[in-house]
């Protein structure tokens, strides 16, 4: 439930210095790409803020997004987005079950009327009207579309729930489709990821806490501050694509060398993401760093690509299927037209149309 | 990313259809096709048909000292495009990458700013041929519609790919598309127009240098 005391209080009582504080303030402003200034506006935002009530939707999903944003890479700052926030209904972290946990969620609509922040992970079956994932007797659209009725803003966390993610891959067995394909009269703030970066997560809800606008999104409705730049554009191989130098499979020379994982299907080229300048556990490295190409995880439809180690430049599905069909085809109406020109000139010539001086063949 | 999917997948597999099958019914439709027989005597400096065929196609490499000052513009820039394309088209490892998906064949590749270096070069001669066609009047007046659209879908490819290098104007994605668009238009187009010299440039040049030297012409 919501606190009636500002989170700058209650950090105090929890003996957080404003040292530390002003520090997580930095950080933020920093990976939200604010100017320097702006880490003291976030510094008073959050103090003056009350607990922000948010309620944790989870529909088709692995809980990744959730393992995720758990593990934040400086735990003792990013845990506080737990003291920032009040989360009242989260089905991995709530202590509370069965009716008990929808109670807390009904309650904190009802007390938070147009102030809560909905955040859903997952995507939500359409067919069979909504029969393949159900909680608490409600399909995940009934829960969707009655919880952000009276929302502030819908986050949409990872890429199941802003895109439909693999549920809503090829070939979608439960109609799975992105929360924005729902839900159409709410700011909607997509963290695309699979899972999405940890900081992309608390510095967006950060960000909300401490101006209580939506941060500055692109076309796919994602924060520019972590989607603005391709993986390809920031990462440290992309010297070695610039000169031709390419790992051609996972164990050979250039792969120990460090080279560009283009040709093995990196997909860096078309995923924006931050990986490449945040990375992953504390800064410690990101999957083409650890020898993996990006699979393109934070895009639409990433998993239906083309094929994780196809390369891009390469066409996607079986681009020679009609080829066999097309060189018949080609074969015999080239045949064909060739023996129609033939008959033409032989009847002109029988004709006396024509007195050509060489002979046909 | 639609609009990318779209075009490595339904696009690129239209445009390779419709090439392949070109390129066939172009092939059959000209080898079947009769062929005047010169039945007169030939020159006593009738080479054999091999030794005729290629003499034409070495001497025609570059110009006959006659024509050297009218053609030398259209023959040095002629070969800086036709280099420059075939620098980009087998020498860009993504463009290897693709040859390589489709025929199973692949080569080392250059760096990519030595082609991104060949492709403006390439872009200006082809900008320059264009101008030539439009300000020489010979040029203009026997130029058709085929002329003109395959120089557009062989200028397009190039355009397109250099922009989507250096992410000018849109993301890389869109443009990485419209470049997988061009290269479409072209594929499509390459048999029906007279791109196809990209494959019957020899063979035509053996047949003139056969008859050529059957009249009596010094190869």
């Amino acid at each position: 439930m919501s606190d009636t005391k500002t989170l700058g209080e209650m950090l105090t009582e929890r003996g957080v210095s404003r040292r530390t504080f002003l520090k997580y303030a930095s950080y933020t402003a920093s990976i939200l790409a604010l100017p320097p200034t702006a880490a003291t506006a976030i510094a008073q935002g959050i103090a003056n803020a009350r607990r922000q009530s948010v309620i944790w939707l989870s529909f088709q999903e692995c809980t990744g997004c959730t393992e995720s944003i758990t593990r934040a890479h400086t735990p003792s700052i990013e845990d506080l987005i737990f003291d920032f926030i009040s989360l009242d209904y989260h089905h991995t972290l709530m202590n509370a079950s069965g009716l008990l946990a929808e109670e807390a969620r009904l309650q904190a609509m009802a007390d938070n009327a147009g102030k809560y922040i909905v955040i859903v992970d997952g995507s939500v079956p359409l067919k069979d009207d909504g029969a393949c994932s159900t909680i608490a007797g409600m399909t995940n659209l009934q829960m969707l579309q009655e919880t952000a009725k009276d929302a502030f803003a819908v986050i949409a966390v990872g890429t199941c729930a802003t895109f439909g993610g693999i549920p809503g891959a090829n070939p979608n067995p439960t109609g799975a489709v992105a929360i924005s394909e729902i839900i159409t009269d709410k700011p909607i703030i997509n963290i695309s990821g699979c899972p999405p970066i940890p900081e992309a997560m608390t510095g967006t809800i950060a960000y909300l806490l401490s101006f209580g606008s939506i941060p500055e999104l692109d076309d796919l409705g994602r924060p520019k501050a972590f989607y603005g730049e391709a993986i390809h554009d920031r990462c440290y191989r992309r010297p070695f694509y610039e000169r031709g130098m390419f790992a051609e499979s996972f164990d050979d020379e250039g792969a120990r060398q460090g080279w560009c994982l283009y040709e093995v299907g990196c997909k860096g080229p078309v995923t924006y993401n931050a990986c490449a300048t945040l990375k992953w556990n504390g800064g410690v490295s990101f999957p083409i760093q650890s020898g993996h190409g990006c699979l393109g995880c934070s895009e639409p439809k990433f998993w239906d690509m083309g094929g994780f180690y196809e390369p891009l430049s390469t066409a996607t599905g079986d681009p020679l299927k009609w080829a066999g069909g097309a060189a018949i085809a080609g074969a015999a109406i080239g045949a064909a037209s060739a023996a129609l020109a033939r008959s033409r000139r032989n009847k002109a010539i029988k004709a006396g149309a024509s007195k050509p001086s060489e002979e046909a063949e | 990313m639609e609009l990318l999917e779209f075009a490595r997948g339904p696009v690129m597999t239209f445009a390779l259809t419709v090439f392949i099958g070109g390129m066939v019914f172009r092939i059959f439709s000209l080898f079947l096709m009769w062929r005047t027989r010169d039945s007169s005597a030939g020159s006593s400096r009738e080479r054999s048909s091999f030794s005729a065929a290629l003499r034409e196609i070495i001497r025609r490499l570059w110009p006959q000292a006659a024509y050297k000052q009218r053609t030398l513009f259209d023959l040095v820039n002629g070969y800086v495009f036709h280099l420059g394309l075939a620098i980009i088209v087998f020498g860009l490892a993504p463009h290897i990458l693709f040859i390589k998906d489709l025929t199973g064949l692949s080569w080392g590749a250059l760096p990519n700013n030595l082609i991104y270096a060949v492709g403006i070069i390439t872009l200006v001669s082809l900008i320059a041929a264009l101008v030539r066609r439009f300000v020489s009047p010979p040029l203009r007046i026997i130029s058709t519609f085929d002329d003109w659209f395959s120089w557009l879908v062989t200028f397009l490819p190039v355009l397109t790919g250099l922009i989507a290098s250096s992410h000018l104007g849109a993301r890389y994605e869109t443009l990485f598309a419209l470049h997988l668009f061009s290269v479409a238009l072209l594929l499509v187009w390459l048999p029906f127009g007279k791109l196809m010299h990209f494959f019957l440039v020899f063979v035509t040049r053996s047949q003139t240098g056969i008859q050529l030297s059957h009249r009596g012409a010094q190869l």
